[in-house]
């Protein structure tokens, strides 16, 4: 699903590189957890994944492609087969909960029936059905999140990328995102997850990687948070 | 579903800008408006021309039948075969002279119906009031009094003419409004489109929450990149439209109403509704295709795809 081979990047202007020397491999169907502090490589890793950057070297393959040789008129086809949900919800304020999710869909040209059928669909499986004509404003931050969360799934991905999904959000909300996307997993959708939530790392006994510093220091089945000392 | 999310995004969009699509608007068309009003002139120009401005510099009128009751220059009666002849051999005699046509009576009437067409004047004439001429092309242009003095006054020549010597500084001065008219224009151009740089840079920021979510789900770049483009084509399209009333307006307080040149300078032939409205179309597109290309290649820099 993702392979990563000696990828280092640098960002232009900075001399410490973000990413150093970073091999490993997330299987389908696999849910993983990136941890490390802040600056540890984190958003690069997924930023990569995604395509928003391009490595300094080293590979890294998407769903069985080179990224480097995938030609930029390509990469959207690629983003299709890929969802994304972030710290801070994302959503379009001025849009009601069922047109933010079927933004996703219309924009890639899907039909209007198609949106019709899936939208209600995909609410439904977040635990939002029937709020479909409210606005975000009116929604607690963990239902604007699962707004966010239907929204990267309504085109059925095969990869969800997580950047830190219940960092504004209350231990007991952040529970419930977890179960989603465990949830999720379920279907056979590969979750990577960035977080800084130790207890929720602890509780799901997932995969775990960590970037320290740019360099991954720790790729541990069913992990925790930190080493235990 | 496509247009119609596209339109409405085209809508918000324009409205969200809303002064900056007025200016781009209004540059637009003052820009439109100068170079179709430049086209016009040139045509107008060529319309005052006639068919042989550009051709020869001297004409050697030879009298006719009407000429010799009416002009004492003929008292000696209509030009006959043999002076003709004459003259055309003291012609090709002259050092001056590079090249010599003759236009018979229905030669000329057909020139002179294609410039006046079908002006009142035109109407009443019959070819056999035309006169026959000669129309010389000279070596040296300046040289025109030598075939003056040379064939003025001879038997069965009406009057020699230098071609240029009445219309000139009258169409140097067009010619020279014309280029003040374009370079006008050119500075026009560039404040549009700069405008449409701006516009489009400012559209771009406005939205960069729906062109990032856009790109994260994968819509393609040309996609994301329609609304603004259309954006700026719609803006430029309303100029285009305006610049046309412009030019409508402006052929019609100019030679017909207002101004009225045509009743003023009523021996000069004007250029007709056809001329104008054959521009339209060429100002229409240039007002479509230039904002749209101007926000195309802005887009390249101030939005990531």
């Amino acid at each position: 699903m993702i392979r990563f081979d000696n990828v280092s990047k640098v960002y232009p202007k900075q001399t410490r590189p973000a990413l150093r020397d970073v091999s490993l491999e997330v299987e389908r169907g696999e849910f993983v957890f990136l941890v490390g502090s802040s600056g540890s490589g984190k958003s690069t890793f997924l930023r990569l994944v995604l395509r928003e950057e391009r490595t300094s070297h080293g590979q890294v393959h998407v769903l069985g492609k080179d990224l480097a040789r995938l030609s930029n008129w390509k990469v959207p086809q690629m983003r299709r087969q890929l969802g994304t949900v972030f710290q801070d919800f994302r959503l379009l304020p001025n849009k009601t909960v069922g047109e933010n999710v079927a933004f996703a869909q219309e924009v890639i040209g899907k039909s209007r029936g198609e949106i019709r059928k899936s939208v209600p669909q995909v609410l439904d499986l977040v635990g939002l059905g029937g709020k479909e004509d409210r606005m975000p404003g009116e929604l607690s931050g963990g239902e604007q999140q699962r707004v966010a969360i239907a929204r990267a799934f309504v085109n059925r991905p095969k990869l969800l990328i997580a950047d830190e999904p219940t960092g504004n959000l209350d231990p007991q909300t952040s529970v419930g995102i977890m179960k989603l996307l465990d949830r999720i997993n379920r279907t056979g959708t590969t979750v990577v997850m960035a977080t800084h939530d130790q207890n929720i790392v602890d509780q799901m006994r997932k995969r775990v990687i960590e970037l320290e510093k740019g360099r991954l220091v720790r790729d541990q089945a069913r992990g925790v948070y930190g080493y235990q000392h | 579903m496509r247009a119609q999310f596209v339109m409405s995004e085209i809508g918000v969009g324009l409205r969200r800008n809303l002064t900056m699509t007025f200016a781009v608007v209004v540059s637009v068309a003052l820009s439109l408006a100068l170079f179709g009003g430049s086209l016009l002139m040139r045509d107008q120009v060529s319309t005052m021309k006639g068919y042989w401005y550009d051709k020869v510099n001297v004409s050697i009128f030879l009298c006719n039948k009407s000429d010799a009751e009416s002009d004492p220059n003929c008292a000696k009666g209509a030009v006959t075969t043999e002076e003709k002849d004459q003259i055309k051999a003291d012609l090709g005699k002259m050092q001056v002279v590079d090249k010599v046509i003759y236009e018979s009576s229905d030669q000329a009437y057909k020139h002179y119906k294609e410039q006046f067409g079908d002006s009142p004047l035109a109407r009443s004439l019959t070819p056999d009031q035309m006169q026959e001429s000669y129309r010389i092309k000279l070596r040296d242009p300046q040289k025109y009094q030598v075939v003056a003095t040379a064939f003025n006054g001879r038997d069965g020549v009406q009057s020699v003419q230098d071609q240029k010597g009445i219309l000139e500084n009258l169409f140097g001065l067009l010619n020279g409004m014309n280029w003040a008219a374009l370079a006008v224009m050119a500075l026009m151009l560039v404040v549009a489109l700069m405008l449409i740089v701006n516009t489009v840079r400012v559209s771009a920021f406005s939205r960069r929450r729906e062109t990032g979510i856009m790109r994260l789900v994968g819509a393609s770049s040309f996609y994301i990149q329609m609304p603004f483009i259309m954006e700026a084509a719609v803006a430029g399209l309303i100029g285009g439209f305006v610049a046309c009333a412009m030019l409508l307006v402006g052929r019609y307080f100019i030679i017909d109403h207002g101004l009225a040149l045509s009743e003023k300078l009523n021996l000069i032939n004007f250029i007709g509704w056809d001329a104008v409205l054959a521009k339209l179309p060429l100002v229409l597109a240039i007002g479509l295709l230039m904002p749209a290309l101007a926000a195309f290649f802005a887009l390249r820099k101030y939005l990531k795809v």
